[in-house]
């Protein structure tokens, strides 16, 4: 079954550029508190700016619940426009070109989806992805997204915390790891046909247990006050604004607890250039190309945008504790 | 009378050919700033130009080299008319990538032009690589080229070690795609590998 959750429409059903204009101003009064004291009213939530992209509002059951979430955390930055953010992706399940998974995942299935949990857990087993939200909070975040090729972008996910599900799942005493796996699916990700790739499918990530316990680490189920569009790792998708994008895995069908590091699909295929951990930092370049600077897109092609790396892009004050004592320069 | 009617058509047959190639070489570089005009470059407009110029740099260049062998192998002689300007136009996309990677990736500020410059082994090659056609496309005179005699020829060599670095490049900035890299390699080892093949035979025509 085939379900498309694209659709355009006319001008004037959109939010007025006026109101729109307001929801930034009021975002932007936000600037430097980071964790908003107290919740935004759900109004609050980012709207797609221009009506001539694709929509993507998601399955009925899902709709409800994006446009009541709470703004809760606000990037000082300005949100990248929702072009942007649609057509330029990382996903190589649909192609090596940025541009290729907004032109080659529009049809991609993702509604039902199932999401299976297995290892070092209680709660083992094959979940539809409409159970598992049940048992969460949806609410908006406003993160920074640093691509390991020193570009970076501002995107307004709507998601829950990982480690509100995590709880709940009741991974045993022995659980030291997430793994998360993406679809395997050559027949809707024409990428994984390629004769040239030099990546193992599916694509797989992990994280450290207390990684994934953090309050800053999202599972994301929406953007811009809609749904994920595939093209961005619909349904289901991982988000963890202090290390390089790759650690953000996409279109996730399994998540294992496991107490062993797993592997993750970068690292296994240059593991001189891509970590583990792959936190955001400044001091540690990749081996081709550095990392001190990123390019904000979208960047002005005359006077491009070129900001200083944060260390742990800028979310340093919140994480930087879960690397007490360890050499990053070692664990990169 | 008739023999100068048909030098005539000789010279306008021969001017509409030079400005067909002249023109077409500049297709790439129309096309691409109509796709920036109209915003079509993508959410990255900067690197898709860079890419875009890059790329073109290339085609030239292993162009350049496809002459020699297009004689020897097809014997086709007219595009060694048009070497010289084929291979000024590799050295013409060659310097708008660099303008570009300049202007739109570093902003010129130069301590980040010196930290490509000195510490990234793919930028090094490149530039390398454009250093090197820099004489190349001086003397590519007909003055320059009575003026060096043998010599002229030692220093065109220079085009192989070019094209190598040029090939160095591109190799060192894949991600996880070969595809693009096989297929300029595969050409290469071909347009050098024949070379070799009548070099090592002694044939020098």
């Amino acid at each position: 079954m085939l379900i498309r959750h694209t659709n355009k429409i006319a001008e004037s059903e959109v939010t007025p550029l006026e109101v729109y204009v307001n929801r930034r101003t009021l975002m932007k009064g936000l600037v430097g508190l980071g964790f908003a004291s107290a919740a935004m009213p759900a109004a609050a939530l980012m709207q797609p700016e221009t009506t001539d992209l694709p929509l993507y509002p998601g399955p009925a059951w899902l709709q409800p619940r994006l446009k009541t979430a709470p703004t809760t955390i606000v990037a000082k930055d300005d949100v990248a426009p929702y072009e942007a953010c649609i057509t330029h992706n990382n996903f190589y399940e649909f192609g090596t070109g940025k541009r290729d998974p907004y032109e080659r995942a529009q049809d991609f299935n993702t509604d039902p989806w199932k999401v299976e949990v297995s290892g070092e857990v209680e709660s083992p087993g094959t979940y539809n992805l409409e159970d598992l939200l049940a048992k969460v909070d949806l609410e908006e975040r406003i993160y920074r997204l640093r691509c390991v090729e020193a570009w970076s972008m501002v995107i307004p996910w709507v998601g829950f915390e990982l480690g509100k599900l995590i709880k709940q799942l009741n991974p045993t005493s022995r659980a030291k790891y997430v793994e998360f796996v993406t679809l395997e699916d050559p027949d809707q990700m024409p990428g994984q046909k390629g004769l040239f790739s030099s990546l193992d499918w599916p694509y797989i990530e992990g994280l450290r247990m207390d990684e994934a316990m953090h309050p800053l680490t999202l599972m994301a189920v929406g953007l811009y006050g809609n749904a994920l569009p595939p093209q961005n790792g619909a349904p289901f998708r991982l988000v963890v604004p202090w290390k390089y994008g790759f650690k953000s895995v996409k279109s996730i069908v399994a998540i294992r607890f496991r107490e062993t590091m797993p592997e993750n699909t970068w690292r296994m295929t240059a593991p001189g250039e891509y970590g583990f951990y792959a936190n955001v930092n400044p001091g540690v370049d990749h081996p081709r190309w550095s990392q001190a600077t990123e390019r904000r897109l979208p960047s002005g092609l005359f006077r491009p945008t070129i900001l200083d790396t944060e260390m742990f892009n800028g979310y340093g004050e919140e994480v930087a504790g879960l690397y007490a004592g360890m050499d990053l320069k070692k664990w990169f | 009378m008739v023999l100068t009617q048909r030098l005539a058509a000789l010279r306008w047959g021969w001017l509409l050919q030079w400005w067909l190639v002249f023109l077409s070489a500049l297709i790439p570089l129309v096309l691409l700033l109509n796709a920036g005009v109209n915003n079509q470059l993508g959410a990255d407009p900067a690197k898709t130009i860079v890419d875009e110029l890059g790329t073109w740099a290339m085609n030239f260049l292993w162009l350049t080299l496809a002459i020699t062998p297009a004689r020897r192998l097809l014997g086709w002689r007219k595009p060694l008319l048009f070497r010289r300007m084929i291979g000024l136009y590799a050295f013409f996309y060659a310097l708008l990538h660099l303008l570009a990677v300049a202007t739109f990736i570093l902003g010129w500020r130069a301590d980040l032009i010196v930290r490509e410059v000195s510490e990234r082994p793919y930028v090094i090659a490149g530039f390398v690589a454009f250093l090197m056609l820099i004489p190349l496309a001086v003397t590519s005179t007909r003055g320059w080229q009575a003026r060096l005699g043998r010599r002229w020829l030692s220093l065109h060599r220079l085009v192989y070690p070019i094209s190598i670095l040029a090939l160095l490049h591109l190799v060192w900035l894949i991600r996880a795609s070969y595809a693009e890299a096989i297929l300029y390699s595969l050409l290469l080892a071909f347009l050098l590998g024949i070379r070799l093949h009548y070099f090592c035979n002694g044939r020098s025509k």
